[in-house]
């Protein structure tokens, strides 16, 4: 049984401009313990999928089980395996960190859960505000809270929908620490973010929304070795010839060319060499999931059916 | 099992529902209770030897108990209604939405807190008044069933309301075009036989008016109507709306789009 399944998922806002087709059609299945990654621009559906899968919203058509129970039918049973950490930041004003997560967790029906929410407290540096009012919080104190709310039940399957933006470098290592220790114990995690590093750092598995349907899916090493695996990097103050310009991503004075092999990074510094263009210093390295990012969202059609089997993650012992 | 963890979730929702009013209690229940003394002051005073209501009552005796279930309903309804419209637009509804209460938990932790803060705040004016007028209990069971029934349904219409409005003037209209003119056209300051006869006939169509003739049948044990077909108008209206706001809860209406 996977820990998460989406069956031709589709979503259709309808409202007085128009329709929107925010998904359409989105299958694929999350094997239990792993560590997933949704990628994808904005607007791409990720957190319209992941508010389907919330019951947060209703799809159109299709069907979404978390640990075999299906969100519509048998919402209860599903929602108790699921902590999510939506994007917003929302809080309940009224309440102390303490009194918010207590009542998160008798929400989910669990009492006298003092010791495993000292724990939460603990592990996400929050001791120390425990029974400080949420509106005197900061806004990395804030997001750490709602990872508490969502872990205040240890739900097998956990949820982080963009955790780390605009958050402090602290906070990541924080958080993406314990995150990763949930995990080892056998926690499936489902990840979206901005931040391809951390998901290529991560993840497993990666999948890729586009204009509402699924573009890539597969192992993140996979993934990294199919597209251009060679990047040349380099800094320069003049325009590069016209061929080569179209293939660069140009982030200031940094230039970085994708290349097959190394006859084409032969052929690219000779057209730089021919062109008068000097560079300073020059790295060859292999491609980061931001390259390949960047290469599917350009030329990604929609997948015909998810080609990979989701791959379960190593065991470890909890 | 499910039984026992559905029970501790409608609790907790109660709990941090009534902890909420309680928590800003100066403002939900202090000031709620001040306004009704200030109606009391003035129309008392200006009223009370110029109006004969029932035989041997006088005006300010017959005005306290209206007043009660007026500051009864108005805050059973404010209660759920801007509780639900604060945690809509601030975003922190989510927080029950991805929790596996049942449409009943939810009926149950609003309508609930809301009957808790009518009472208190019926309690609250109720005991200050007592200085105005001596108080008398005739039949003082009708007193506790109109004042937990009437505040059951306008929590209930508190509910509906907040699920309805996105936004507080929305909320706003609903209780100033519906609620506000319902409570003062049913027999808070004045007996219904003292109106001439087409608005008497249409006051017989407002169910507030069961209420506080119901409720103030329980201090002087005697009333406009028969307690007992109040308390068959109050308790259907309780039943229907209730089934609404259970249905809308069950659909999600406007929370789960």
């Amino acid at each position: 049984m996977p820990a998460v399944s989406f069956q031709q998922v589709e979503k259709t806002y309808t409202g007085a401009r128009g329709t929107l087709r925010a998904l359409a059609g989105v299958s694929f299945d999350i094997a239990q313990g792993e560590f997933f990654g949704l990628l994808g621009p904005n607007g791409a559906g990720k957190t319209t999928l992941i508010s389907i899968l919330a019951g947060l919203t209703r799809p159109t058509a299709g069907r979404v089980t978390v640990m075999g129970h299906d969100v519509q039918r048998d919402e209860a049973a599903a929602r108790k395996s699921l902590g999510i950490v939506p994007q917003e930041l929302v809080f309940d004003p009224f309440f102390s960190v303490r009194e918010a997560l207590r009542i998160q967790s008798g929400y989910f029906g669990v009492r006298r859960n003092e010791a495993w929410i000292d724990e939460l407290l603990a592990e996400l540096g929050l001791a120390d505000k425990a029974d400080a009012n949420m509106r005197q919080l900061s806004g990395g104190m804030k997001r750490r809270v709602l990872v508490a709310q969502a872990l205040v039940h240890r739900p097998p399957v956990i949820v982080l929908d963009e955790p780390t933006a605009g958050v402090d470098v602290e906070l990541r290592q924080t958080l993406w620490a314990f995150i990763a220790r949930l995990n080892h114990e056998g926690h499936t995690v489902l990840l979206t973010t901005h931040y391809l590093e951390e998901a290529e750092a991560l993840c497993h598995r990666i999948g890729m929304l586009k204009q509402g349907q699924l573009v890539a899916l597969d192992r993140t090493a996979n993934l990294l070795s199919a597209t251009a695996s060679t990047m040349l990097r380099f800094k320069t103050d003049q325009a590069l010839p016209a061929a080569l310009a179209p293939l660069a991503r140009i982030t200031g004075r940094i230039v970085q060319l994708k290349a097959h092999d190394a006859a084409e990074v032969e052929r690219q510094l000779a057209m730089l060499r021919e062109a008068g263009v000097k560079i300073e210093d020059l790295e060859i390295g292999r491609a980061d999931l931001e390259d390949v990012f960047v290469e599917i969202m350009r030329s990604g059609a929609p997948m015909a059916a998810p080609s990979a089997a989701p791959v379960a993650a190593p065991a470890v012992a909890a | 099992m499910m039984a026992g963890i559905r029970l501790a979730g409608a609790q907790t929702l109660l709990r941090k529902e009534i902890l909420r009013f309680w928590n800003v209690g100066f403002q939900t229940v202090a000031a709620p209770v001040l306004t009704a003394i200030m109606y009391l002051l003035i129309f008392g005073h200006v009223l009370e030897n110029k109006v004969q209501v029932f035989e041997g009552v006088g005006y300010t005796s017959f005005l306290i108990p209206g007043l009660v279930m007026m500051s009864v309903l108005q805050n059973a309804f404010a209660n759920s209604s801007s509780s639900l419209v604060q945690s809509k637009v601030t975003g922190n509804l989510v927080f029950l939405l991805v929790s596996p209460l049942s449409h009943w938990a939810w009926f149950v932790g609003y309508v609930g807190a809301s009957v808790v803060r009518g009472l208190a705040v019926g309690a609250g004016v109720f005991i200050v008044t007592v200085w105005f007028a001596p108080p008398s209990f005739a039949q003082p069971l009708w007193i506790l069933v109109f004042a937990a029934l009437g505040a059951g349904m306008l929590g209930a219409l508190g509910l509906i309301a907040g699920l309805w409005a996105d936004k507080f003037d929305q909320m706003a209209a609903f209780q100033n075009f519906i609620i506000m003119p319902m409570t003062f056209l049913s027999g808070v300051f004045y007996s219904m036989h003292s109106l001439p006869p087409f608005w008497l006939q249409a006051s017989h169509l407002n169910p507030f008016f069961y209420m506080i003739d119901g409720f103030r049948h329980g201090f002087f044990g005697v009333s406009d109507v028969s307690p007992w077909i109040s308390l068959g108008v109050v308790g259907t209206a309780f039943v229907v709306v209730s089934a609404i706001a259970l249905r809308l809860l069950k659909a999600g209406y406007k929370i789960r789009p």
